[in-house]
């Protein structure tokens, strides 16, 4: 290289860092900085009235586990906070699973359309992904309430004789999450299934392999990749959920996002807020890098 | 009837499957609409047809102001971070890889990794202490957090769109002697055009619809559209909320079917 080259490369990566300065900047400023407030503030003394005083302290951390005995002061296992773990991770994993089960055929629908009617498809997956958080949760209310529309068609069809109390609770959340996070599982299977060689079908066929045989040993490992980057997309935020839970659970069927605001507000107890958004975190960051992993593993192979 | 021929590409109950999917998607919003026209003071109990509760919504003063600050959030927030965002694009697409590449990637990504409650409790303990420092209460809190978390949605169509453009435009007016600043301002900007307003309508959207940041970073009477709702949603439930849903959903779709033309006819 010659050194007019060698200036010219450094130039050019000067401005790169100098046009992605304002992003880095507020992104620094109100995104990733203040997050390493809340890994110090885990660290502290949890202050009468709510926030901190300053002096080291791991009970924030011990916080998320155990509790202290009121009788002794010795340290028990927490078991509200187990009890709200477990429903955090479980109702996540159902809703991965359910959205796989309903999500897949969806996206193998959209990508057998033709061009044209495919842009549609894809669009009415799309627009209920862009539409508010908020509004779609109310309109789950809005259809399992008990006067709603689920009861009314059953009562009509003569299935129940009393409406069923389906709001306000874990089952309410689950359908709930499902409905909002379908799209996040759709649209990554429909870009694996959109590059799938339809031939490797028609293959597998003529080698006599039945349609089971087809969808076990062609079609889904070649889609893994969609089915990775889906479930991904929905664990990820249905375990850090807080709108869902909040409006269908009811108040007292709380998921991790909800008990993380707890210690924010009635609960005055940061250091264990923020030690539980600190590990809500790693565990989020964990899933990414065991997805960014398998991602190159699968481009290693080809 | 003939037997339907032997497809490859067709498995038995995805199509059904996929219908009852379309179904379930939109048959809760349209319930959400129609509620919004009932006559009857109740969510429940159909009682006519009336536009009501629109106009209620509409004399609602609380309803207006968090309106009108939402969307001079959304608008302020959706052009700082298209701003930024395109400049970021300019650095980051289009030349070699360079040390440090990841880590602007990684930054620019960030807020789409980081679970939305952990940004929320952040902002909050953060912005808590600069009020107390600083005395400033205003909206600029909302504004800078929005900002930051609408930056890798505006960022990613106006990359893409950089990704596929041809360089040799922009090649053949420095040919022509134009200087830099003349090829990024009458070749590059305006190719660049539908990226970003791409990007700052996709930006507008997430910043109009954020409740959960929203809800941590706001000070007292600071409701946006979304936090007002969320706050209704405790007490007793009218069509209002129907009503409201409805208008925000209308702009939202409204938006998006600009954006969906757009897009499409630039393949």
């Amino acid at each position: 290289m010659s050194p007019a080259e060698k200036a010219q490369g450094a130039r050019t990566i000067r401005n790169a860092w100098l046009l992605s300065a304002p992003a880095l900047i507020l992104l620094t400023v109100a995104a990733a900085g203040p997050l390493l407030i809340v890994l110090v503030y885990s660290f502290l003394l949890k202050g009468q009235y709510g926030n901190v005083e300053w002096g080291f302290s791991l009970d924030g951390w011990r916080g998320i586990l155990f509790t202290k005995d009121i009788f002794d002061d010795t340290m028990v296992l927490a078991d509200a906070h187990l009890t709200i773990f477990w429903r955090s991770v479980k109702l996540s994993i159902l809703t991965t699973l359910i959205t796989f089960v309903v999500g897949f055929p969806t996206a193998w629908f959209i990508a057998t359309r033709p061009p044209k009617a495919r842009a549609l498809w894809l669009f009415l997956i799309t627009i209920p992904f862009w539409t508010n958080l908020l509004i779609r949760t109310y309109a789950i209310n809005e259809v399992l309430r008990k006067e709603g529309l689920v009861n009314a068609v059953l009562l009509k069809l003569g299935v129940i004789e009393v409406p069923l109390d389906m709001l306000y609770g874990p089952f309410a959340i689950f359908v709930g999450m499902t409905y909002v996070y379908l799209p996040l599982m759709v649209l990554p299977l429909f870009a694996a299934i959109d590059r799938f060689d339809m031939r490797l079908l028609e293959a597998g066929y003529d080698l006599y392999a039945s349609r089971l045989q087809v969808l076990r040993r062609v079609i889904l490992p070649i889609v893994k990749p969609g089915i990775v980057a889906g479930s991904i997309l929905v664990f990820v935020p249905s375990l850090g959920a807080y709108v869902t839970p909040r409006v269908l659970g009811g108040g007292k069927q709380m998921m991790i996002g909800n008990f993380i605001e707890l210690q924010f507000g009635q609960g005055r107890n940061w250091p264990l807020g923020s030690a539980l958004s600190m590990a809500l975190l790693v565990v989020v960051m964990v899933a990414l890098l065991i997805y960014v992993r398998f991602a190159n593993r699968e481009n290693a192979h080809g | 009837m003939a037997r339907q021929s032997f497809s490859a590409v067709r498995l038995p109950g995805f199509t059904t499957t996929a219908v009852l999917v379309f179904l379930a998607l939109y048959v809760p919003i349209f319930t959400l609409v129609a509620y919004s026209f009932n006559a009857s003071q109740s969510v429940a109990v159909w009682g006519g047809f009336s536009l009501d509760w629109y106009a209620k919504a509409w004399a609602n003063t609380q309803v207006k102001e968090a309106t009108l600050r939402s969307l001079l959030i959304a608008v302020s927030a959706s052009a700082i971070a298209t701003a930024a965002a395109t400049m970021a694009a300019l650095g980051t697409t289009r030349r070699k890889a360079f040390r440090g590449q990841t880590f602007i990637y990684v930054m620019i990504n960030q807020p789409l990794m980081v679970p939305e409650i952990v940004t929320a409790v952040a902002l909050l303990i953060f912005f808590a202490a600069i009020k107390v420092a600083t005395g400033y209460q205003g909206l600029g809190y909302l504004i800078l957090a929005h900002s930051a978390f609408c930056i890798p949605f505006a960022y990613l169509p106006i990359r893409a769109r950089l990704e596929g453009m041809d360089l040799s435009l922009e090649t053949a007016a420095a040919d022509l002697y134009a200087t830099p600043w003349q090829t990024f301002r009458r070749v590059t900007l305006p190719l660049l055009g539908p990226g970003i307003i791409a990007g700052a309508m996709l930006a507008f959207v997430i910043s109009l619809d954020d409740v959960v940041i929203t809800e941590f970073v706001k000070s007292g009477g600071q409701d946006t559209l979304p936090t007002y709702m969320l706050g209704q949603m405790r007490r007793q439930l009218t069509p209002e909320i129907n009503a409201i849903s409805t208008m925000l959903l209308m702009l939202t779709v409204a938006i998006l079917t600009a954006f969906f033309l757009l897009t499409r006819k630039n393949d």
